[in-house]
């Protein structure tokens, strides 16, 4: 199986081609920039050397998100189109999902995440059963520190994965103590498109004109109409 | 052997793709409109309407593909509005057309939204050289002069807000239900211009426009009239300010119209599907020798077989985009045509 796995829903960009499986090529950056501009180019770079042709693919992986909001529909609109051009099926993974398997064997309990300013995160909480990650806290865009708060419930130690850790390393630890755990190599916080395109390989694919971005946050004029229709309706 | 172009448009809240036949017939013309969904706004929000993109624009192309029973295999390029517009939607219409010609090999065209409304009317009627276009609408107000395809020079625009915009913004004033330009429109039909609000002229021989002080006089008289307890007809307010913007949008395009001694006059944009400011063009350009065009008002308001007629253009002459192809918010008109030579 062929496989074309794009991730450009937070600060990485990543491309990769999976071919017989296994991983035959990854390009990933990790800068600021705009993947608009990068995305196609790396693509087109990595179909190359891979000897690929787009008739060629079986499959689109595509990381659905959390992450930016902009970022997240330059990969979908890539993925989606691409996948219903060439009529082949898409897989949409959960971008928390997928920087939560970097960590797949190596804890119990992992918690992904990604910092949405003012004190938010996009996160949720991942246990290892014997042949994958299951969701044990469903994903959300919460307070850490509440979020933090609701791990501490458990007795476990949770592996934390994120390119923000930095961010909140103090407040993790301050509140779960040992229970918390990091990685000791820092590319393990970064997302693996050759993860995401391996990952898709085993997956049930969705209808395409259904995938949508897994935004995990209405927009604000939204939530504060549906506010004032709460309101009105209470008058 | 025929051209087909397929052309995609998403730089605000129509998510829209069509074919279109050697640069001039209409082969499929699919626009999804978001109107519903941003009324309860009262205007578009940004991040709405490139949500709402990325849902529809596989289902557009569908119906696109569907209509015009064709395939990817008989599409010539694929053009695509680089901008002005919205940068969140217009993101979505990039990337789309960036996957389909890379899947199939076919070539990119960039389009500069502006371009389109113009080369709507070659949809209905092949250009003449000189022309002049009026573009009217929402974000825009540009009096553009083309001596050749694909050329495009800005004699005048707006320094402040767009016509379009000064009216949603007096339709916001007057409580109308967005969008509310229309609906100014359809009541100074039964309005009498009983209020004298200021004409923008700007300097001599200027062809510039300005309408923030026309929508700021529009708001004192209302307010000075509610003060001294009177009250003015909806309509003869809407009549009142149509009259405004009418007059000096038909009289700067008549004046540059000679000057330039063009051959055609072409007004475009979402307001060119304007009632009163049709009626005042017509009568200002009869017997003229300029030849005075309106698009039909289904090309007039955004849609993508405008992007694949300027497109078809674009990709005669040699323009292509490459796979790092963005778009571009502020997009320059005249820096676009440059780059097309
Ligand atoms: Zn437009």
């Amino acid at each position: 199986m062929n496989i074309l796995a794009i991730d450009t829903s937070n600060q990485v960009m990543g491309v990769a081609i999976y071919k017989d499986g296994q991983v035959l090529a990854e390009y990933t950056t990790n800068m600021k920039r705009n993947h608009s501009i990068g995305l196609m180019p790396a693509i087109d770079h990595i179909m190359k050397e891979t000897d690929m042709k787009p008739d060629q693919l079986d499959r689109i992986a595509v990381a659905k998100g959390p992450g930016s909001y902009t970022g997240v529909r330059i990969g979908l609109s890539t993925a989606k189109t691409m996948a219903w051009t060439l009529n082949i099926p898409i897989v949409a993974l959960s971008s928390l999902e997928l920087v939560a398997y970097n960590g797949f064997g190596f804890a119990k309990y992992i918690c992904p995440f990604f910092d949405a300013r003012r004190g938010l995160v996009y996160t949720g909480l991942y246990e290892q059963t014997d042949s994958h990650l299951a969701v044990r806290k469903e994903e959300q865009n919460i307070s850490f520190e509440a979020w933090l708060g609701q791990l501490n419930e458990m007795e476990e130690s949770i592996l934390f994965l994120s390119q923000d850790v930095e961010l909140h390393r103090s407040m993790i630890v301050s509140i779960l103590g040992e229970k918390a755990v990091f990685p000791s190599v820092d590319q393990f916080h970064l997302p693996k498109a050759g993860i995401l395109a391996s990952l898709a390989a085993d997956r049930d694919h969705e209808l395409t004109h259904e995938i949508t971005p897994n935004y995990l946050r209405l927009v604000e004029a939204e939530a504060n109409w549906l506010k004032e229709q709460e309101r009105k309706r209470n008058e | 052997m025929s051209e087909y172009i397929l052309g995609i448009e998403t730089s605000c809240d129509e998510t829209a793709a069509a074919i279109i036949k050697d640069g001039r017939e209409i082969v499929a013309n699919v626009v999804a409109s978001q109107i519903e969904s941003h009324k309860r706004f009262g205007g578009v929000v940004p991040e709405i309407a490139s949500r709402h993109h990325v849902e529809q624009i596989t289902h557009v192309l569908e119906e696109t593909f569907e209509k015009a029973e064709l395939t990817m295999d008989d599409i010539d390029a694929v053009a695509v509005t680089e901008g002005p517009g919205l940068v969140g939607a217009l993101l979505v219409g990039v990337n789309t057309a960036k996957a389909l010609a890379f899947a199939h090999h076919k070539p990119l065209i960039g389009v500069h939204h502006i371009a389109g409304h113009i080369y709507a009317n070659r949809l209905v009627q092949e250009f003449d050289f000189p022309l002049l276009a009026l573009v009217v609408s929402g974000g825009h107000t540009e009096l553009i002069l083309m001596k050749e395809h694909g050329s495009f020079q800005i004699i005048g625009e707006t320094r402040d807000d767009a016509a379009g915009e000064a009216y949603d913004k007096v339709a916001r004033t007057l409580k109308l239900p967005y969008p509310g330009g229309p609906k100014i429109d359809q009541l100074a039909q039964d309005g009498q211009s009983v209020i004298d609000f200021p004409r923008a002229w700007l300097e001599e021989g200027s062809y510039d426009f300005s309408f923030s002080g026309l929508k700021s006089a529009v708001i004192n008289t209302l307010h000075n009239a509610e003060q001294r307890g009177e009250q003015y007809l909806q309509e003869d307010i809407a009549a009142s300010f149509q009259a405004s913007v009418v007059e000096v949008l038909v009289e700067k395009t008549y004046r540059a119209a000679k000057n330039h001694g063009v051959k055609q006059v072409i007004v475009a944009g979402g307001v060119a599907a304007n009632k009163g400011l049709r009626k005042a063009m017509e009568e200002k350009f009869a017997g003229e020798a300029s030849a005075l065009m309106f698009p039909p008002i289904s090309l007039c308001t955004d849609n993508a077989a405008i992007i694949a007629a300027a497109g078809s253009v674009a990709y005669n002459q040699g323009h292509r985009a490459g796979w790092d192809l963005n778009a571009n918010p502020g997009l320059d008109l005249e820096r676009y045509a440059q780059r097309n030579k």
